[in-house]
């Protein structure tokens, strides 16, 4: 294999790579809407008459939560296409 | 299996001419007026949203199912939002909502909905929203008609949103610059939140859509790679899965757009009011 086309590879090859820890910051946002739900749902249980006024708030709530990890997707869309 | 066309989950969103058109001329700006898939989309969303409006928005009390479409999206801006965020203030605004939304709405849907007509090679849908630049002059243009507004409804008053009360005059300075980097992300989150979700969803419907085939293919070769009919079929089930959820994101990521175009107006009309 000649040096260059190694270069290359490397190049490619850490390019994906880092793209896949970057989209590993999606865990977070994982996490955060399960924390959102489950207490939404724990809420919602103890409280059935109060859930329907909230659900504007969950569904705000779930939308910044979902941004959080959406930042290491785009990231990671970054890295794959938007670097040569 | 060998000359099998490489899977591409990127290559739906490719904006490409349908129709050449001679390019506008704006001083040195050259303008592309061409219509591309991604022009034809929002044209049809438009036509389909005008023409349903045309149809459904009537003066019945008693309604027919048209109207009482139009008016149960007319009551989730209305009732779930504005009444009980901006309150009686917040009247003026419900036309710019309800717009931001049905637009939304129908790109989002248009883009899931109409797959069932990409048969023999022709191509339907085109996921608008998965564009950035489309996503992004929405959240801009939602942005700073907001941030303008504040300025003409309460003039230089209005920079006290950047200053925390109760800080005291140090910690309020030291305050405003975070406060000024959490105020102007606001665009950015706006414009990524729609597009990542759209590209996300669509991406992941083409992978599995692409599995059914390749794998279907592989196991119709008989022997051993029968086997392969088995994940082909799954990922036909999830599919099925997948098209579900995505139209619930579809809605729900215009719901969402609108509501946070909601809260941040209320910071506008009902400034000095609380919080």
């Amino acid at each position: 294999m000649n040096p260059a086309a190694s270069v290359v590879d490397f190049h490619n090859s850490a390019k994906l790579i880092g793209a896949g820890l970057a989209a590993m910051g999606m865990i977070g946002a994982g996490v955060g809407l399960g924390v959102l739900f489950g207490n939404y749902l724990q809420a919602a249980i103890r409280n059935p008459a109060g859930a329907a006024s909230q659900q504007a708030m969950l569904f705000l709530g779930m939308a910044l939560t979902e941004t959080m990890g959406l930042f290491s997707f785009v990231v990671s869309l970054i890295l794959i296409y938007g670097i040569k | 299996m060998a000359n099998q066309p490489a899977i591409d989950p990127m290559e739906q969103f490719v904006v490409h001419k349908l129709v050449d058109l001679p390019p506008l001329h704006v001083g040195s700006l050259v303008i592309d007026m061409s219509i591309t898939n991604s022009v034809a989309s929002m044209i049809a969303g438009a036509l389909i949203l005008v023409a349903f409006f045309a149809l459904a928005a009537r003066r019945e009390i008693v309604p027919n199912r048209g109207q009482a479409v139009a008016e149960a999206l007319y009551n989730i801006i209305d009732r779930m939002l504005v009444r009980p965020i901006l309150g009686e203030a917040g009247r003026p605004y419900v036309p710019y909502l309800f717009t931001l939304f049905l637009v939304i709405l129908v790109l989002n849907l248009m883009s899931v909905l109409l797959a069932v007509f990409n048969v023999a090679g022709l191509n339907f849908t085109f996921a608008v929203t998965s564009q950035l630049a489309v996503t992004a002059t929405l959240a801009v243009l939602t942005f700073f008609s907001v941030f303008i507004l504040g300025f003409v409804k309460h003039g230089p008053k209005f920079l006290g949103l950047f200053f925390p009360s109760g800080m005291g005059v140090i910690g309020a300075i030291l305050m405003a610059p975070i406060e000024m980097l959490s105020y102007f992300v606001r665009p950015v989150t706006l414009a990524l939140r729609l597009f990542g979700n759209m590209l996300g969803g669509h991406v992941v419907m083409s992978l599995f859509g692409s599995f059914v085939v390749a794998l279907g293919l592989l196991g119709l070769s008989g022997g051993i790679a029968s086997l392969a009919l088995v994940p082909s079929a799954f990922s036909f089930a999830l599919i099925v899965a997948l098209t579900g959820l995505e139209l619930v994101v579809a809605v729900l990521q215009a719901f969402v757009f609108a509501a946070l175009a909601t809260v941040y107006l209320n910071e506008v009309v009902n400034f000095g009011h609380g919080h």
